[in-house]
């Protein structure tokens, strides 16, 4: 039974009475505040999918390929086959898994690791997005398309929550928490061992009798469910959907730069990587926008100027903290308290 | 019914014949010494039983079962349990982990968890390392670090052990107290061991017989102080003495 610490059930009773805290401290900016916050759990539960197996040294550049299956799936089925997204958000799931144990088990049982793994997953986002390209008649092509609006855009049943955000923002937290909680079950099982074992030594992992493709398989399965779930969720939230927001390489290379920026081998590390390439963007854009004096001087090109200097942070962040934000704050906390149970011993 | 049966094994890469027609059997509660020059094939036919390698030709019948051409994972299940020339350790485990992890997977039937932290600090405490959560891996010497990999194929629980060359790199009081540990594996557990070593003289005095092989092939099967009179083994190891 797990067991949450006082720190934790604070943050939580923070976390959950925070729209009224926005509501009361910034009436008129409400619904900007909750959309910020949505958006930064609804990713964060995506790079903690990712940061499921990517910490094991399967470093994946094909995730947006399973956010895209999830997103895409829902709304399709949605939008033609009129199937609710409680039943179509489980079949895009069962579909994005199927596509990574299609991907996962050549790869694993053929023990390509490293680069090759990288470029052979970023291979199969590359595919999805051409598949949703080429399939404009349905997909929307690269414009991207939305989900039918259900009646007044406030439904249980089509999972459409529009004109409320707080629900929506509900709906992130526990997704984000849930995320959080399959991280710990996979940390605190053998599994965990022996991916940890499989990731330095195949072969000597093999002679104890680790099955390394088996394991792999069942990461890269709760990884791609988890994210195909995260781009279900964001394509009902967004209302709108497109193969550049939501599944194409850019949204894998996102993915894989937010979790290192916040730390990979740490629970809350994609989530503080989250926070960080959430918030540094829209601060970006915000400023850099509204500032007269840069648009006379780069014109409409300012309009990338914001995502230029993120992509640079974000390049000098994993030079110089490869060990993400979390990871150093932790390391560097852990360093300090060894070396004060050291003095005293010293002293002796 | 050996409990080992070998036959007609071979092994190729690509024009290379590493392992030609090798045939040998090892019995119930014996230590078996599979011992020759530096590329006679011993560890091509250790890999090959092991499961790291597919063999080209040949079987391999253990307990009644063929193994040839299974997996590493399922020849572990089978109860065959192995040790790496040069210690292949989980660096980013501490020591127990490192067992656990090893009395979890090598077994076939689930165990418990708090079974399988039992069986890694019985196997611990059998070859002298220490058996508490915390100690990691830094600073372990070649004997500690030979020891685990002992530790970690005993957690698996074998009941063939192939150890191989459990004595290189160690000075020769470690060699002794390997060769005893082994021994004591043998009297204490009933394991059956196949160890292959090139360093013959420590290993004489614990093995019951010893297969001899070169460039691929066997050249002698027998007690060790036949071995020691065969012509050809001593030709095979330089000419010189083999004791020394």
């Amino acid at each position: 039974m797990m067991r949450l610490s006082r720190s934790a059930l604070i943050g939580l009773a923070v976390l959950i009475a925070l729209p009224f805290l926005i509501r009361f401290f910034f009436a008129g900016s409400e619904r900007y505040y909750l959309h910020l916050l949505i958006q930064i759990f609804i990713w964060a539960f995506i790079y903690t999918g990712w940061s499921i197996m990517g910490r094991f040294g399967l470093t994946s550049l094909g995730h947006g390929a399973f956010t895209g299956i999830g997103a895409y799936g829902c709304v399709l089925l949605w939008n033609y086959v009129g199937l609710t997204p409680w039943f179509g958000i489980p079949i895009a799931i069962v579909a994005a898994v199927l596509v990574a144990l299609l991907v996962g088990y050549p790869c694993f049982h053929l023990r390509i690791t490293g680069h090759y793994f990288a470029l052979l997953t970023l291979a199969l986002t590359e595919f999805v997005r051409l598949c949703i390209v080429g399939l404009r008649d349905y997909t929307g092509g690269s414009l991207g398309t939305q989900p039918k609006r259900y009646g007044d855009g406030f439904s249980l049943y089509a999972l459409q929550f529009e004109t409320d955000r707080v629900i929506s923002f509900y709906i992130a937290l526990a997704l984000w928490l849930a995320g959080l909680v399959v991280w710990m079950w996979v940390d605190r099982s053998m599994d965990r061992y022996a991916l940890e074992a499989a990731s330095q030594d195949e072969e000597a992992a093999a002679s104890v009798g680790i099955d390394v493709t088996r394991e792999k398989l069942k990461v890269t399965a709760i990884s791609a469910a988890m994210c195909a779930l995260g781009g279900a969720v964001y394509g009902q939230y967004q209302m709108y959907i497109g193969p550049d927001t939501i599944a194409g390489l850019g949204v894998s290379l996102n993915i894989v730069f937010a979790v290192i920026a916040g730390g990979l081998w740490v629970m809350l590390g994609p989530t503080v990587g989250a926070v960080f390439t959430q918030v540094l963007s829209e601060v970006l854009r915000v400023t850099i926008q509204s500032t007269a004096g840069l648009q006379s001087a780069f014109g409409s090109s300012v309009l990338a100027l914001d995502t230029l200097i993120y992509g640079l942070l974000l390049v000098l962040f994993i030079i110089y903290m490869p060990k993400g934000i979390l990871g150093t704050i932790l390391e560097r906390r852990e360093k300090k308290s060894a070396s004060a149970r050291a003095a005293p011993a010293n002293a002796v | 019914m050996p409990l080992l049966d070998v036959q007609g094994l071979s092994k190729r890469f690509g024009a290379l014949k590493a392992v030609n027609d090798v045939s040998f059997t090892v019995e119930q509660g014996e230590i078996l010494g599979l011992i020759g020059p530096n590329g006679s094939g011993k560890s091509t036919t250790f890999n090959c039983i092991a499961g790291l390698y597919t063999p080209s030709a040949g079987s391999i019948v253990f307990e009644g079962n063929e193994i040839a051409g299974l997996t590493a994972n399922r020849v572990c299940h089978r109860g065959v349990g192995r040790t790496f020339q040069i210690p292949r350790p989980f660096r980013n485990l501490t020591l127990l982990e490192n067992v656990a992890l090893s009395a979890f997977f090598g077994q076939d039937r689930i165990a418990t968890r708090q079974q399988c932290w039992a069986l890694a600090e019985e196997a611990l405490a059998l070859v002298g390392l220490p058996t508490d959560t915390h100690t990691t891996l830094d600073g372990l010497g070649a004997a500690a670090l030979k020891k685990l990999e002992l530790a970690r194929a005993l957690a698996t629980q074998p009941r063939l052990l192939l150890a191989d060359e459990s004595l290189n790199g160690l000075d020769h009081r470690e060699m002794e107290q390997a060769a005893d540990m082994l021994g004591r594996i043998r009297r204490e557990k009933g394991i059956t061991i196949v160890w292959v070593e090139h360093i013959m003289g420590v290993l004489m005095r614990v093995v019951d017989r010893v297969v001899v092989l070169d460039h691929g092939e066997v050249i002698f099967s027998g007690a060790p102080k036949a071995a020691q009179d065969n012509a050809r083994v001593v030709e095979v190891y330089l000419g010189t003495e083999i004791d020394a």
